[in-house]
């Protein structure tokens, strides 16, 4: 009530009218009441003296009336709420049939204590605190979910986990040979800008030949792994929580828990086994094209030649920087596969929640690939490797 | 034993006792409350499904018997009081004497939650390859006989989303029947089916029962429903948030000293 604004208030005299009769006050409506007239506030009656003065009773008198909808029906329940904290008994029974019945309907189940949202507006404080809270909160169940995923993990290692090897290759069917299209250009093109960047700067040097190093370690030990990650995040994280996440909406998930089948064995263990399969084959491959991308722009625009390119390429990367990448991409599978599987299972039960677990799957997944490069590369260099 | 076995002669255990009441009475719950978070759905529970019962959960919508029903089957803890399930308190045992027990029940949801990846055999299968040694040509032919005995005979390959709902509600049926259960749970089991299908659902609630000699809990407000297959009920009320009657729902329309639970059962809900 205290939200009603002022000019909703002031209510147009010429359709309503209060009259001092014998036994109280008499309300009469007239004209239309519509909702293309706008919704009339009861509030600005409270202040009249007449009401003020808490008469016996006020009774509705519709007679006058020309015609109605739910406008009258919502001027009429905050006239009853008016009405019921001043304690005037309201009389509604010289309305029309429908309209009495309407807000007897409106009345007739009592609002659920604590079912209305709160519509308060939180200060910068508390909201600063519920977003840490929720991170944390977010950040435990993520490690909670990686703990129980490493235990499968274990026991499919061992040869004790329950999954279905028809699902592992169903996915990963559809996440390796399914990303090739897109990993090809995209990394292509990532080759293409670094030899390009790396061609304008050693050119001024006479170095143009070490664009093929450049390029190589590059490719190998960060943008491959990443680029793949950063694609499968976006193509296989998604897919992962619609997926969960509509078994979820559906019971199908806690159909699992009730026959004893973990969920996280037989749902989760196959996706993050087909992508630790997967992201690496992925990842050499993209290399591969992206160095033919940095040959390609090399070639185009300097005096180095396709076998000068290719002979500094194989001398400029080792095994370890091949070992090192790929380590880095297995774990970015696994990050996806854990987004994205944790995000479906979290999913709430609707339409739209499995629409949000997907896309915040993507951000989880990218948000933690990029920490995760960042963590690898500081521990690579400490060790030297 | 003997002792024991007295208390639970009683329609309701007295509340506080902790000792395990006798296994006569499959499942009891003794005080229960159910919540999430500060939010009570349900509190004060107190009922008893004896062997052989075909138990109702009934109540207005959103009034907490989904949740009171996750309780029993192993999926929710209550935040108060206990659930025993064959003598052994549910919420106390550890995970792995719980899904023993859990084994011996089957769970039809209220939204199906029939596996969409797996043909409905694969649904049935599962479950057996789990629990049993059977050979992969045994366990087809079982899946087979749940089929058949859900009236779905022949729609061993088909996936859930080449048949109807009705017919999904009835897989989901079969799934749960995979093990033989002794305690069969249905959430809403007729919800969205035309009466003539929930009708014949009835009937087969009614044919297990007889048949396995299976334990039925059934969630639902559906009165027709009720009066055909409910032995024994329990009434939640979303007002007060606690049962308000138990027993057999034919002699509570007529007898019950509570209003609400004669108006819910004579002219349904009044939301
Ligand atoms: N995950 C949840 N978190 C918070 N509150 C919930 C959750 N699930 C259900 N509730 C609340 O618990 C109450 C009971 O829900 P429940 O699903 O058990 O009702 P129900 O009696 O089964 O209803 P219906 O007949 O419509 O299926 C509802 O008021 C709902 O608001
Ligand atoms: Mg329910």
């Amino acid at each position: 009530m205290a939200a009603m604004s002022a000019e909703a208030a002031t209510l147009p005299a010429e359709r309503l009218e209060l009259e001092r009769v014998r036994d109280g006050l008499v309300l009469k409506l007239k004209g239309a009441w519509r909702l293309t007239e706008g919704v009339a506030s009861p509030q600005g009656l409270f202040e009249r003296d007449e009401l003020a003065a808490k008469p016996d009773r006020l009774k509705v008198d519709a007679s006058a009336l020309a015609a109605w909808d739910s406008a009258l029906i919502v001027f009429l329940l905050d006239l009853k709420k008016g009405c019921d904290g001043a304690g005037i008994p309201l009389d509604l029974s010289g309305l029309p049939d429908g309209a009495r019945r309407l807000v007897d309907l409106a009345l007739a189940v009592p609002e659920r204590e604590g079912a209305r949202r709160s519509d308060r507006i939180a200060g910068f404080v508390e909201t600063l605190g519920r977003e840490v809270q929720g991170a944390l909160k977010s950040a435990g169940e993520m490690l909670e979910f990686l703990g129980e995923s490493l235990i499968a993990l274990a026991r499919a290692a061992t040869g004790r986990a329950r999954f279905r090897m028809s699902d592992m290759y169903l996915v990963l069917q559809e996440c390796g040979p399914g990303a090739l299209p897109i990993a090809t250009l995209i990394s292509f093109l990532v080759g293409v800008i670094l030899g390009f960047v790396g061609l304008v700067q050693l050119a001024q040097f006479g170095a143009d030949i070490f664009v093929a190093n450049l390029v190589a370690v590059a490719m190998v030990r960060e943008m491959g792994g990443m680029m793949v990650g950063i694609i499968m995040a976006g193509r296989t994280g998604a897919a992962f929580a619609a997926q969960l996440g509509t078994m979820n909406v559906n019971d199908e998930i806690a159909a699992f828990r009730t026959v004893g089948i973990p969920p996280v064995e037989f749902l989760v263990l196959p996706r993050m086994l087909a992508l630790i399969f997967a992201i690496p084959l992925l990842t050499i491959y993209a290399n591969v094209v992206g160095m033919l991308g940095g040959s390609a722009v090399t070639i185009a625009l300097s005096d180095v030649s396709l076998l000068q390119y290719y002979t500094q390429t194989v001398g400029s990367v080792d095994l370890v920087d091949w070992a090192s990448g790929l380590f880095k991409a297995t774990i970015y599978g696994v990050i996806i596969a854990i987004s994205g599987c944790l995000r479906g299972m979290q999913c709430k039960k609707s339409a739209a929640a499995v629409g949000d677990a997907a896309t915040s799957a993507v951000v989880t997944a990218i948000v933690l690939i990029i920490v995760a490069e960042a963590v690898l590369t500081v521990i690579y260099q400490v060790l030297g490797i | 034993m003997t002792e024991q076995q007295a208390t639970v002669s009683a329609d309701l255990e007295p509340p506080g006792t902790t000792s395990a009441p006798s296994a006569e009475a499959p499942i009891v719950v003794e005080d229960v409350t159910m919540a999430f978070g500060d939010f009570v759905v349900q509190r004060g529970l107190n009922f008893t499904v004896k062997r052989g019962d075909v138990f109702i959960i009934m109540g207005g919508s959103g009034c907490g018997k989904s949740t009171v029903m996750r309780a029993l089957i192993g999926m929710q803890a209550p935040a108060e009081g206990r659930v025993w399930f064959e003598g052994q308190n549910l919420w106390e045992i550890d995970e792995t004497a719980r899904q023993l027990l859990l084994q011996r029940c089957g769970v039809v949801f209220q939204s199906g939650g029939i596996w969409s990846s797996m043909t409905l055999a694969e649904n049935i299968g599962l479950t057996l390859g789990e629990y049993t040694d059977l050979k992969p040509k045994e366990i087809l032919e079982v899946a087979r006989l749940k089929l058949a005995l859900v009236g779905l005979a022949g729609f061993e390959d088909y996936y859930p989303s080449e048949i109807s709902g009705g017919m999904q509600r009835r897989a989901g049926v079969a799934r749960a029947l995979a093990l033989d259960p002794e305690i069969l749970f249905f959430d809403e089991p007729s919800a969205g089916l035309d009466p003539i299908s929930s009708r014949r659902l009835d009937e087969l609630i009614l044919e297990l029962r007889d048949s396995l000699g299976a334990t039925i809990i059934v969630v639902t407000h559906e009165l027709a429903s009720i009066f055909t297959i409910a032995s024994n009920s329990v009434v939640l009320d979303p007002d007060t948030k606690t049962q308000i009657a138990t027993g057999d729902p034919k002699w509570l329309r007529e007898h019950s000293d509570n209003r609400a639970v004669r108006e819910f059962l004579n002219r349904g809900e009044e939301t």
